[in-house]
């Protein structure tokens, strides 16, 4: 089912982050108007028991319409998506997501590069990605995945993250099209969205 | 990181369908592909045709890349709330049965079949209770008819446990010893462990409850079907079949044949 490809004529934006960086993100989603051609796929660190709290969170914040991740959801434009607890989230050619258990990569299930590496090679240059903070060197290899497919690639500004390692270790190791604060991640947003 | 290429993968496919008869073509792509890159990479390949030839010449080498292609990551008591209605729901119904018949589909290592032990003892049911627990890969099995699962995980799986509703001391269901923890063979005693694949073999008994947790995710729409179908040919009337939390029956079988249980990804067959 996943052998013929369908370009999509949608852009994705993908973000990724651990400690910290829901906080930005609480900054960053209110102030985002309904999405109109973008689909927003969420992956943070979190615990591993499968309960609802981010999902319900980001809800309340948004006025965009966030998804459930289940199972082979497709992937559409116009909607948010948040990685589930206690599994990786992938992307399949044909525009659905699909979910694995395996092993933890980078200490975590979901990995913002399981999920990064997965994404690039299906969105390719209809794809950006965004590192936010955390603590963990998770990310890296995703955005230089992404950026090999000739995506976007944007990390947030070490200085406005709460932990800054994950950023700095992602610009010490890629090459970032850009580094940006929280303000200016919302106007990045704002200036593909269209 | 070496990735190795869409065509590649799709060739393997067809010769392991070729050389062995087992079809990886209805698995979910994205995750298959991570699978084979990474025992590509583990086994030191450096050309996908040495790696091809292998597969194809070596049938041992050829087991080995199953098992280690197939996702074999599972936990005890893995989200607790579902355990919660299992204990508190399920089991009380099928309690007034003389004979209660269950059937872990995938069990891998067999966290999950003592996980349900534990909870059939608890309700007084285990002695009358027959548990089936199959597989695709063989040295998974060895390992869950040992019961034998690390002790660095024990603190988890009881916290789990408690989150489930256990109420009893989790260390008494194991002996603790150089850094493994060896479940009662109480528990055990009434579990049968063998092969089966669920893409290519038939139901071989009825049960009241299937559990097929986290294995659906990694097949596509058809072989769910195909799945799904097989599950609901084992079951018993008013039999229960239970998916991992993202997994549903709705694009595989007629709704109206099933009773989902409240939210959970549980249901009953009710025709």
């Amino acid at each position: 089912m996943e052998k013929d490809q369908i370009n999509p004529d949608f852009k994705v934006l993908i973000i990724g982050g651990s400690a910290g960086s829901l906080n930005a993100l609480m900054q960053i989603l209110p102030q985002l108007p309904v999405i109109k051609t973008l689909a927003v796929v969420i992956v943070l660190h979190r615990k591993s028991t499968d309960d609802q709290t981010l999902e319900e969170l980001i809800k309340l914040k948004v006025r965009s319409n966030v998804k459930p991740v289940e199972d082979k959801v497709p992937l559409l434009p116009g909607f948010i998506y948040i990685a589930p607890s206690n599994y990786h989230l992938l992307f399949e050619k044909n525009n659905v997501l699909s979910l694995d258990t395996s092993e933890k990569v980078n200490y975590s299930r979901p990995s913002i590069d399981v999920s990064f590496e997965s994404a690039a090679e299906v969105y390719k240059g209809k794809l950006a990605g965004i590192l936010l903070s955390g603590s963990n060197a998770d990310g890296t290899a995703g955005l230089k995945a992404i950026k090999n497919e000739g995506g976007t690639i944007i990390v947030q500004d070490p200085n406005s993250a709460e932990m800054p390692f994950m950023p700095n270790h992602a610009i010490q190791n890629t090459t970032p099209d850009y580094v940006l604060n929280i303000q200016e991640i919302l106007q990045y947003i704002l200036s593909i969205d269209k | 990181m070496v990735m190795i290429e869409d065509i590649e993968l799709e060739s393997l496919i067809n010769e392991v369908y070729e050389y062995y008869g087992f079809d990886f073509g209805s698995y979910s792509r994205a995750s298959l592909k991570r699978r084979v890159n990474r025992i590509y990479e583990l086994d030191g390949f450096t050309h996908f045709e040495e790696f091809l030839s292998k597969v194809r010449s070596d049938s041992e080498y050829y087991k080995h890349m199953v098992d280690e292609i197939t996702v074999n990551v599972t936990e005890m008591f893995r989200d607790p709330s579902f355990y919660t209605v299992i204990r508190n729901q399920i089991l009380p119904l099928l309690g007034s049965k003389p004979f209660i018949r269950l059937w872990h589909a995938g069990c891998s290592t067999g966290e999950e079949v003592y996980s349900v032990a534990i909870l059939l003892k608890e309700a007084g049911l285990l002695h009358k209770s027959l548990i089936y627990a199959t597989d695709i890969n063989a040295k998974v099995l060895e390992t869950a008819k040992k019961g034998i699962f690390p002790l660095r995980m024990m603190k988890e799986y009881s916290e789990n446990y408690r989150d489930s509703g256990g109420k009893e001391d989790f260390s008494n269901y194991y002996t603790a010893n150089y850094g493994i923890a060896k479940f009662n063979e109480e528990l055990s005693q009434k579990m049968v462990f063998s092969q089966h694949n669920l893409v290519s073999d038939t139901s071989f008994n009825e049960f009241d409850l299937i559990f097929c947790r986290n294995v659906l995710i990694y097949f596509d729409n058809d072989l769910q079907k195909r799945a799904i179908n097989l599950f609901d040919e084992s079951l018993s009337m008013l039999g229960f079949l239970a998916l991992g939390t993202k997994e549903t029956i709705k694009y595989s079988i007629s709704q109206s044949k099933y009773k989902q249980v409240e939210k959970e990804k549980i249901w009953r067959k009710i025709k």
